[in-house]
């Protein structure tokens, strides 16, 4: 089959397996995994289960944004710690809450091209182990102190010592705020339920269907993609922690906005959780399929990535979506299942909105026509962030993985993955069941 | 540059243009040096060499990848037969070092690997250590635990180097430090990477370091009487080791508080206390125990492919910690168990051993990388080892060969922990018989030395040997044994547990009975042993034997365990844990005890041995000391008969048949070593 979009004129793109964490919610301490923990244990699991040896991957690709200060390049770390030897080369990739499906294009460029076959690719993230800053200031007085060698020089440093030495800057916050606009990730999705009128009652109905869609699918088996971690402590980790069964909307009315706080309408329990987790999938040519006799369980059939305003950065998957479809020349009704990350319940009804905006859908993604909401029991049919969390670097990864299995479950054929990005972009991922058009009717 | 010519075999001496004499040990024949006579006497025609052409410093170096010097060349020891000869050559080798000693020029060891016993002597001859910084590099003098000390003037060298304290703690321990550890106390005067050996060298050369000072607490030590703190170490040593039993320890301190101001005279002291020890029956024993132990690692030398991968099938007590043992080695483990709280147990356990042997953080990373759980049983599929260690029931065990034995590798082992199935019983199951041998580990497994390599008539050579290769790969020591029931080790313990086991039926204090067994050198009491490794697992295997010999389990066992008082771990057995029963049986010791149970362990061992159970008595000894702990100054089982007589041993026995019944039945092959002892008489 030739390939179209990002792919064009390259070889196809193979899933062959996948596997990850469940997904820890970060609690006021670091978490008992760190970054690096968190890919190794999923992807120790999905490699015992592989008839090839570690060895014999050509690369490994990993999304992370927050390493460890001691985990540098952290692809690499993982690759070697998952026995994958000194010869197979890893890098890390960084395109904020794209960086875990950013991970898989990569890999799938290099596939396509002929460059790679057999490639390890995904997300990991320990938000819990972000690291907490001295301010610029402290910095440069630890600097003289160090250099400082009489008692005097030393007590005049600390003289000048002030309670602003103290603020400290957490790397976490930081990260999810966007400098260039001067607003919080939780700030832009408050303007885009202001810009389409997302009142507090929809985005916690949303966002308790999520918690409920997510319980639903942990008692109907639908996780299989987790592999259990264990801690040192003898602890086993085996499910999604963030999942509450006990929600209900008069609970969600509750709690207080905490981006915009006197007036807002975002909410942490209407917000995706702050959580530590890695995703990881397996991708492969027609010829390491062959080599080591691989299943072709799904197949990569194209990727975008687009830019927006960064203050709207919630509307980015239909921004990516949008050109993917046209390009491949397929219809909405021509997707089976849709995932589009919840970084925000309001952000991702905010994308319904915007497909079905006649003004927005013509003035900012160039269409005639409007294209029209996503069918609900189509979108998210597992729950989402809101529920699961989002490791900001592996669910991009993880979406992915999971609409392969949502594909597979309903014997369906074409899915589309998408996120939104802070800092203005959008990315999304057309991925087709098998090896892709073989069980389609048309 | 100048470098000698022959005829010097194991040493190598360079003099470089800048002055600097090198002095390189790559003993001949051997890829590891030790002080054997003829390196003695080469290095003694060597300083000869030195002292009439003086470099300007001299620098000593091993030629051998594997490390300095492993210490003395102990094969000699056993050609000593007298205490003069003993003499003579000890005085010899610390003449020798004394010239090394007394060269009139910086004299430098350069130390990586192992630095011990008569290496680190050698070493402590020069005035300045430099020591590699890497794991495999280690100091000590360890004498004691060939059950004699120091002799080349470690004793006095030593002390005067690092303080009296110090020194005694590291000798009378026999312990081995690793060069940081090393240089907190003075021994060497760098600890480096091992790049940076001669570089330091050089740099001392050309500027001197002052010698270390004493830290002030130990000159303030130094200042208390030497007959209270000798009193002190007597009463310390006391508590682990006998001095009948284990003279050394005794006559080192003996030596020590008796030492003078004169080094001449106390290197005479040392010289006469080594020469009395070591024609002494502990030390000869302890030595054959050694070499025995070199013996059972050259069964496991040079075989096959290694094995990378182990799949360990089951994750209770002995599956989890053979896998984590494993995982410890280096090797790529995956641990299989339905219950994934079991499993998080191993995580766990793993840990913490991987803590307290690793110390460093990446490295206790790595390790807990290679211990992977897996609940569904990947690992199968990609492992060179599969060990199952599931409950003991045969059914379990063949119907969960047949699910797996279809996706094995190929050229995939097959081995069970079972402890007393026969083999024969469970490769029924397989399409490949050959294939299944028996790895027979005991608990804890990161104490006990032994493995039981177990054949059954169909297990395949090549596949006993790459098992046994495993086993000394992983830091064992294989024994390979016949799959009759109990095979060795726990067939020969049985009936000493059951004997006092029964002994406490007849009404004798626990105490007393683990009294009597500890005087003769156990390292625990029979009660106390069983009670630690659950009464239940002793019923198990008790009954189990009980199938196949005369062995009767008593009735107090039973009711014990249907009580629930199952030992140690459920806080109560014969001992109350829970109280913190520490019971001993005072300093009286019942002869009669022992008798019965001692004499009952050797009627077992006779009978291994007339059967072939293991294929030559030595090693059945190696494997009794290994297994069970058997007091290893006794040199092992049949050694001790021996040494005690095996007609009078044979009467002894014959007595307590007639008092207490069959069971205590002669085994025929007494016979045989009682004819063997009137013809060597």
């Amino acid at each position: 089959m030739e390939n179209k979009g990002t792919y064009a004129g390259g070889r196809a793109v193979y899933i062959v397996d996948g596997n990850r964490t469940p997904f820890l919610k970060a609690q006021a301490k670091a978490g008992p995994f760190a970054a690096a923990d968190l890919a190794v244990g999923a992807g120790k699991a999905l490699l015992a289960r592989q008839p090839f040896a570690p060895e014999q991957l050509d690369e490994v690709i990993i999304g992370c944004i927050i390493p460890s200060p001691d985990e540098v390049n952290i692809a690499r770390i993982i690759a070697l710690r998952l026995g994958c030897g000194k010869k197979v080369p890893a890098w890390t990739v960084q395109r904020n809450c794209g960086s875990g499906m950013q991970a898989l294009d990569s890999a799938a460029r290099n596939i396509a091209s002929g460059q790679a076959d057999l490639i390890l690719a995904g997300g990991s993230e320990a938000m819990s182990h972000a690291p907490v800053l001295l301010p610029p200031a402290t910095v440069e007085l630890l600097g003289e102190w160090l250099k400082a060698r009489s008692l005097g020089a030393r007590l005049q440093i600390l003289s000048r010592l002030r309670p602003a030495h103290f603020q400290l800057v957490f790397a976490l916050l930081k990260g999810l705020s966007d400098p260039v606009v001067n607003l919080s990730m939780g700030q832009t999705a408050e303007i885009l339920a202001q810009r389409f009128n997302i009142s507090r009652e929809q985005m916690d109905a949303y966002a308790l269907a999520s918690h409920r869609r997510s319980a639903a699918a942990q008692d109907a088996g639908f996780f299989s993609e987790i592999s259990p971690l264990y801690g040192r402590d003898g602890h086993v980790y085996s499910s999604d922690d963030g999942v509450r069964r006990d929600s209900d909307l008069a609970r969600l009315a509750q709690l207080k906005p905490v981006f915009d706080r006197s007036f807002g309408r975002v909410t942490a329990g209407n917000s995706a959780q702050v959580t530590d987790g890695a995703a990881l999938l397996l991708l492969a040519s027609e010829v390491a399929v062959q080599r080591y006799n691989l299943p072709v369980r799904g197949r990569i059939v194209d990727c975008a990535w687009a830019g927006l305003d960064p203050a709207q950065m919630g509307l980015g998957p239909v921004h990516a979506m949008t050109p993917i479809l046209l390009r491949q020349g397929l219809s909405s009704s021509s997707i089976d299942f849709w995932e589009i990350n919840e970084a925000f319940a309001t952000q991702v009804l905010a994308c319904q909105q915007a497909w079905q905006d006649r003004d927005y859908c013509h003035n900012e993604l160039g269409l005639g026509q409007p294209w029209g909401a996503i069918p609900a029991d189509k979108l998210n049919v597992d729950g989402g962030a809101v529920a699961i969390g989002h490791p900001v670097g592996s669910s991009g990864a993880r979406i992915v993985l999971h609409l392969l299995h949502v594909l597979e479950r309903n014997q369906a054929e074409r899915g589309m993955a998408s996120l939104c990005i802070g800092g203005g972009q959008g990315g999304a991922m057309l991925i087709e069941r098998g090896r892709g058009g073989e069980h389609d009717d048309n | 540059m100048m470098t000698t010519e022959e005829p010097y075999n194991h040493w190598r001496y360079t003099l470089e243009g800048d002055g600097i004499g090198w002095l390189t040990l790559d003993k001949a024949g051997s890829s590891t040096n030790s002080l054997s006579q003829s390196v003695l006497e080469e290095l003694d025609l060597l300083l000869g060499v030195i002292a009439a052409t003086p470099p300007k410093a001299l620098i000593l170096r091993s030629g051998k990848v594997s490390g300095f010097i492993a210490g003395a060349d102990v094969t000699e020891f056993t050609t000593i037969s007298d205490e003069a000869t003993a003499l003579a050559l000890i005085t010899r080798g610390q003449s020798i070092l004394s010239k090394l000693a007394a060269l009139p020029l910086p004299t430098i060891a350069l130390i990586h690997g192992f630095c011990l016993g008569g290496g680190l002597e050698l070493a402590l001859a020069c005035q300045y250590r430099v020591a590699s910084d890497d794991a495999a590099t280690r100091l000590g003098l360890p004498e004691v635990q060939l059950g004699i000390h120091p002799g080349f003037g470690g004793t006095v060298r030593l002390t005067a180097l690092v303080g009296d304290l110090t020194a005694m703690e590291l000798m009378l321990s026999g312990r081995t430090l690793a060069a940081k550890a090393a240089l907190k106390i003075g021994l060497v005067d760098y600890a480096l990477p091992r790049r940076h050996l001669e570089n330091a060298a050089r740099a001392m050369i050309s500027a001197p370091p002052p010698h270390r000072r004493l830290p002030w607490r130990q000159r303030m030590l130094a200042l208390l009487p030497k007959a209270l703190l000798a009193g002190r170490m007597r009463k310390s040593v006391a508590a682990k080791a006998d001095r009948h039993h284990y003279p050394a320890p005794y006559a080192l301190i003996d030596l020590w508080q008796n030492f003078g101001s004169r080094d001449k005279a106390n290197y005479a002291a040392e010289a006469a206390s080594v020469a009395k020890l070591i024609i002494g029956s502990t030390a000869r024993n302890l030595l054959r125990v050694f070499l025995l132990q070199e013996e059972l690692k050259a069964t496991g030398r040079g075989a096959g492919v290694p094995i990378r991968r182990v799949h360990v099938i089951g994750g209770g007590t002995m599956g989890g910690d053979i896998a984590i043992w494993c995982a410890l080695q280096g090797l790529e483990v995956t641990i299989q168990d339905i219950d994934t709280a079991r499993l998080g147990q191993v995580v766990k356990r793993g840990a913490a051993l991987f803590s307290r042997q690793l110390k460093d953080g990446r490295a206790i990373q790595a390790a807990l990388d290679r211990l992977l759980p897996d609940p569904s049983g990947d690992g199968v599929a990609k492992a060179d080892l599969v060990i199952e260690a599931i409950f003991e029931d045969a059914d379990a065990k063949r119907s969960l060969y047949r699910q797996i034995e279809p996706r094995l590798r190929p050229d995939a082992i097959l081995a069970t922990n079972t402890s007393s199935i026969p083999l024969q019983e469970l490769a029924s199951a397989l399409t490949r018989p050959e294939r299944l041998i028996g790895l027979h580990f005991f608990n804890p497994v990161d104490k006990m030395q032994l493995v039981e390599v177990v054949s059954s008539p169909q297990s395949d050579a090549a596949i006993l040997q790459r098992g046994a290769a495993f086993v000394l790969a992983i830091k064992r020591l294989p024994l390979a044994v016949s799959s009759s029931p109990g095979f060795l080790v726990n067939r020969i313990l049985m009936p000493y547990l059951l004997e006092a086991v029964t002994l406490v039926e007849e009404g004798r204090d626990p105490a007393q009975v683990d009294r009597a067994a500890t005087a003769f050198g156990m390292p625990m009491g029979p009660i106390r042993l069983a009670d630690t490794v659950g009464l239940d697992i002793c019923l198990s295997v008790a009954t189990i034997l009980s199938r196949h010999y005369p062995v009767e389990v008593p009735e107090k066992l039973r009711a014990l365990v249907a009580a629930g008082q199952l030992g140690k771990k459920s806080g109560r057995g014969f001992y109350d844990d829970r109280h913190g029963d520490h019971r001993q049986g005072g300093s009286e010791v019942d002869t009669a005890i022992a008798d019965r149970l001692i004499l009952r362990l050797l009627n077992e061992a006779v009978a291994c041995w007339r059967e072939g159970v293991v294929n030559s008595g030595d090693r059945l000894d190696a494997g009794v000391i290994f297994g069970t702990g058997f007091a290893p100054f006794r040199g092992g089982p049949l050694q001790h008969i021996k040494a005690s007589g095996a007609a009078v041993l044979l009467a002894r026995l014959q007595g307590l048949e007639q008092a207490h019944g069959h069971r205590f039945t002669p085994d025929p092959g007494w016979q045989e070593l009682v004819r063997a002892e009137v013809s060597r008489a």
